[in-house]
């Protein structure tokens, strides 16, 4: 008898939810956003297949205002594991004029993140994307399905989800519809911390604490990540020692200043922390239903 | 944000020596729990306070909460638990949890999954849902009025979940002065039940979620007559599912062979029970193969030991047929396969079951097509009566007999989740309509053998000089099927083609006398000619049908009966209207008028072909022509 601890419950939890999508769709693909839930996400996946490599696609949803860190690792990470890539960008966005800076989060988050995902999953004929969204994340994500059904315009209704009993999961669809999996449905912020420290997964320098040029605006303590970065009047960047819990685009994400240079000590803030995961994201903001809206209209 | 009632504080830790609390932090292990009960029973609150005692709520978190608690609390000034856990917008105006959410929280000791499950009276679906999942059940009671229709409903569901350690949390003691007897009383008033309902034991806690008396810590100042556990003792101390499971004998479903090249064939499962070595002797079920575990392959090297729980590859000494689907077990003691089945079954879809419709039926990585017959009877989950039915709608659970197309491997659930519990999907919306739980095997399938046959179907059809085939004539009545098929048949003969036509009419008049026009007993109709014809493939003739069938599912159903390309559906395509014009047998009039009930067409939908082999009409085509289309169209006819 071995008692199996919470963690490889849950490796083995995954691992299993991985396989049962490639069994059972034609066309997957795996959302990569390079974050540290995507890292433990890509470190379960190669563990589901081993020793063959993850029989899918990465598929990188880029806004053009992404940390160069982040798109660093990311071409690595690829490159390491031999891991195909397909990244999907608004080009036309600066035509539109649309930036972090003058247009408003919604329509920003709408043109783009969920919009190029749309594009893609419909250019590709993707019929199940996997994607690192957790339950314990936000309200209206604990209700989320494992596998949670989109019709073909990608749209979930919270109302319409199918039961999901045992680990009996129903990927049966209909042409040009589609299902989102969440292979980490039940990990806590904390598991995956413990999951990265534990399996010694690579994860974007971001998440360590090191002197960084910063501004500090409406709340949010941003880091001036390249010379597009507008200033404002009287702003002037200021080097302090910060890092991320969460990774969007640069000028949208706040960081938290921070000693914590390894991964223990990383995990000791976030326990002691009084401040949950999504707040330093200013797209979360607004009325509390507001991210179930977004689910609805096919953001992750 | 400090709670000093909290008996697992680990901030000291945490500050102090985070390395020491992450080595203790990693070996927890986890307990997945529902709640259930009715919307008042404080159940909401009860979860909010197990996250805010165990330091879950975050700052921001807890400011939107309170300012929510004077918005739309039902608590006065004081914080409303309960928001912290109401979801979906709607639900959360209206107060009512209706859909499954897992919350989580951790103690010194364990990792805890809850499933919060409502207790609103047309939700069976999502606690059923939620229970299937959890080792342990929490029953809330109101003490101010103790066990009630629903208390009763949810109990008979978590024993029939199979959920051994059930816990009646008797909630709001705060409201009833902390009074022992009002707690007595409503603890013998649930032994009786749990008895009747076959709950074995059960622990009963006094406590209140919003006082938070007998949550964290044992006794609370206001019960000093209690001396059983607090509610975190007790989650923390039970025997985990997963520990029973490994004393089972060795079985994993397959998922997925993994084959990277050409000297690795890798069979990739969770395992459901037991434990395997390497040299361990296995059977493939149900073909019956055997042989030895060669490697237990793993990202992290080579196993010699898994047990259930783990995800892993096997790769075995021989090169045995094996694919998803398949189970290795045990050798000794592999699982049972059959094909006809007595289960439990939760109806779970708006649309009532169809007895005799095919469905798809997912049991461990197997899925087949499962045929329900109509329930023996249907469980009153309040009195557990049974009651008679024809069918199972929503919300309702019955016992029925089902068959499916081939055999699966199976045990019966009360022995093991993985391999007892299936669900069943549509076969058109794809929906999940059902979850069900199989009681036992009706027959030992191994021991109903095919009877072999010396001269096989092969060799009749060599006879006839002919491939057989089923040509599926469907259509509106009136729309040319019975016309357009018997002459297809004349120019068959004049090929010197061995045929037969069955026809709707003609069939109902023996065969079918005894089914009528409802639904089920349509199904049933089409499900016997289906047999028909696939007998007289056997026999090696080309059959045509003229049959209205007007449900895809019905057509699909007989499709998958016949071997493939032997099943030809022909679509004649007439329009409604001049079906109606037509009415040769006067039969529309008689539907219009209402003397004739479920016409299709009329007051009964017809569902069209997507994907027919071959389509025609009778408007553009005269009958002869197509025929001759249509023979065009199965050339060669050897």
């Amino acid at each position: 008898m071995r008692n199996l601890t919470h963690l490889e419950r849950l490796e083995a939890e995954s691992i299993h939810i991985f396989r049962e999508v490639v069994a059972e769709a034609e066309n997957p693909v795996m959302l990569y956003s390079v974050g540290k839930d995507s890292s433990v996400m890509l470190h379960l996946a190669r563990k589901a297949f081993y020793p063959s490599p993850p029989p899918f696609p990465m598929l990188h949803v880029a806004s053009g205002w992404d940390f160069q860190a982040l798109l660093d690792h990311r071409d690595k990470t690829v490159k390491e594991y031999g891991l195909e890539l397909i990244v999907a960008q608004n080009k036309d966005a600066e035509e539109q004029g649309i930036n972090p800076f003058d247009t408003g989060s919604a329509l920003y988050s709408q043109a783009q993140l969920t919009d190029p995902l749309k594009r893609a999953l419909t250019e590709h004929g993707f019929d199940a994307a996997f994607g690192g969204g957790r339950r314990d994340e936000e309200k209206a994500r604990a209700k989320e399905r494992v596998f949670s059904f989109r019709t073909a315009s990608h749209r979930w209704d919270p109302k319409n989800q199918r039961p999901e009993l045992w680990n009996l999961y129903n990927a049966k669809k209909n042409k040009d519809e589609s299902i989102r999996v969440f292979p980490i449905s039940n990990w806590t912020e904390l598991d995956i911390w413990q999951y990265i420290a534990l399996e010694k997964i690579d994860i974007v320098p971001l998440y360590l604490s090191q002197k960084r040029p910063t501004v500090i605006r409406d709340g949010l303590t941003l880091v001036v990540d390249d010379d597009r970065f507008r200033l404002e009047d009287g702003e002037e960047p200021v080097e302090r020692s910060v890092r991320f819990r969460t990774l969007g685009c640069y000028p949208l994400t706040g960081a938290t200043e921070s000693d914590a240079t390894d991964m223990s000590k990383i995990i000791q803030e976030m326990l002691l922390a009084t401040g949950s995961e999504r707040q330093g994201r200013a797209i979360d903001k607004g009325q509390s239903a507001s991210m179930e809206d977004k689910k609805a209209e096919g953001y992750f | 944000m400090t709670n000093p009632d909290s008996s697992f504080q680990v901030d000291s830790l945490i500050a102090e020596d985070i390395d020491a609390y992450l080595d203790q932090h990693q070996h927890k292990s986890l307990l997945r729990f529902i709640t259930c009960g009715s919307v008042d029973d404080g159940k909401s609150t009860l979860i909010g306070r197990l996250l805010y005692d165990s330091k879950m709520i975050f700052e921001d978190q807890l400011a939107a909460l309170e300012s929510d608690s004077k918005k739309v609390g039902t608590q006065g000034e004081e914080i409303d638990f309960a928001l912290l856990v109401d979801g979906l917008a709607a639900e959360r105006e209206q107060g009512i949890t209706i859909d499954v959410a897992y919350r989580f929280f951790t103690t010194e000791k364990r990792k805890f999954i809850v499933a919060d499950t409502p207790g609103h009276e047309q939700y069976t679906r999502n606690m059923v849902t939620g229970a299937s999942t959890a080792d342990l059940a929490v029953i809330l009671v109101d003490a101010r009025k103790g066990v009630l229709v629903q208390t009763r409903r949810h109990s008979y569901l978590v024993h029939l979940l199979g959920i051994k350690h059930v816990v009646l949390a008797v909630n709001k003691m705060d409201l009833v002065d902390y009074d022992q007897a009002t707690f007595d009383a409503i603890v013998d008033d649930y032994s009786a039940f749990a008895e009747e309902v076959g709950i074995e034991s059960f622990t009963a806690i006094p406590l209140s979620g919003f006082k938070g008396d007998n949550i964290t810590a044992s006794p609370s100042a206001n019960t000093p007559w209690y001396s059983g556990p607090a509610l975190i003792d007790h989650l923390e101390s039970v025997d985990l599912a997963s520990a029973a499971a490994q004393e089972r004998s060795f079985s994993m479903p397959v998922q997925w062979v993994n084959r990277p090249n050409l000297d690795f064939r890798g069979f990739a499962g969770l395992i459901a029970s037991g434990t395997v070595k390497t040299g361990d002797p296995v059977r493939i079920v149900p073909a019956g193969k055997t042989s030895k575990v060669k490697s237990i392959a793993t990202f992290d090297g080579e196993l010699e030991e898994a047990v259930a729980g783990q995800s892993v590859t096997l790769t075995l000494e021989d090169e045995v047929d094996c694919s998803r689907g398949d189970v290795i077990a045990a050798a000794g003691d592999p699982p049972e396969a059959s094909d006809q089945f007595c289960s439990t079954i939760v109806w779970m879809d708006e649309t009532a079951m169809k007895p005799g419709r095919g469905y798809w039926l997912k049991i461990g990585s197997q899925m087949v097509t499962a045929t329900i017959q109509s329930p023996k009877y249907e469980i009153d989950v309040n009195s557990l009566d049974h009651l008679a039915a024809k069918t199972l709608e929503l919300n309702s659970i019955g016992v029925a007999e089902f068959a499916t197309d081939r055999s699966i491997t199976f045990e019966p659930y009360a022995k093991s989740r993985e391999l007892g519990g299936f669900i069943l999907i549509d076969k058109f919306t794809n929906a999940t309509v059902a979850a069900g739980m199989i009681e036992f095997s009706l027959r030992r399938a191994q021991n109903v053998h095919w009877q072999p046959t010396t001269i096989t179907r092969d060799d009749h059809a060599a006879m006839k000089n002919q491939k057989p085939r089923v040509l599926w004539f469907t259509g509106l009545s009136g729309s040319g099927k019975s016309t357009i098929a018997n002459e297809v048949e004349k120019q068959l003969a004049l090929m010197n083609r061995h045929t037969f036509l069955l026809d709707g009419d003609n069939v109902r008049h023996g065969l079918n006398k005894d089914l009528g026009f409802t639904e089920t007993d349509r199904i049933e109709n089409i499900r016997r000619i289906g047999e028909v014809a696939k007998l007289m493939t056997d026999a090696g003739l080309i059959v045509l049908t003229a049959f209205i069938s007007p449900f895809r599912a019905e057509r699909h159903m007989v499709r998958e009966m016949l071997s493939e390309s032997e099943f030809i559906e022909v679509f004649v395509d007439t329009p409604l209207e001049i079906a109606e014009q037509r009415d040769v047998k006067g039969l529309y009039k008689k539907a219009r008028s209402g003397e004739l009930k479920n016409f299709t067409g009329i007051d009964s939908p017809y569902e069209a072909p997507e994907n027919a082999e071959i389509t025609v009409n009778t408007v553009d085509m005269t009958p002869v022509e197509a025929a001759e289309y249509i023979i065009s169209q199965i050339l060669p006819l050897k």
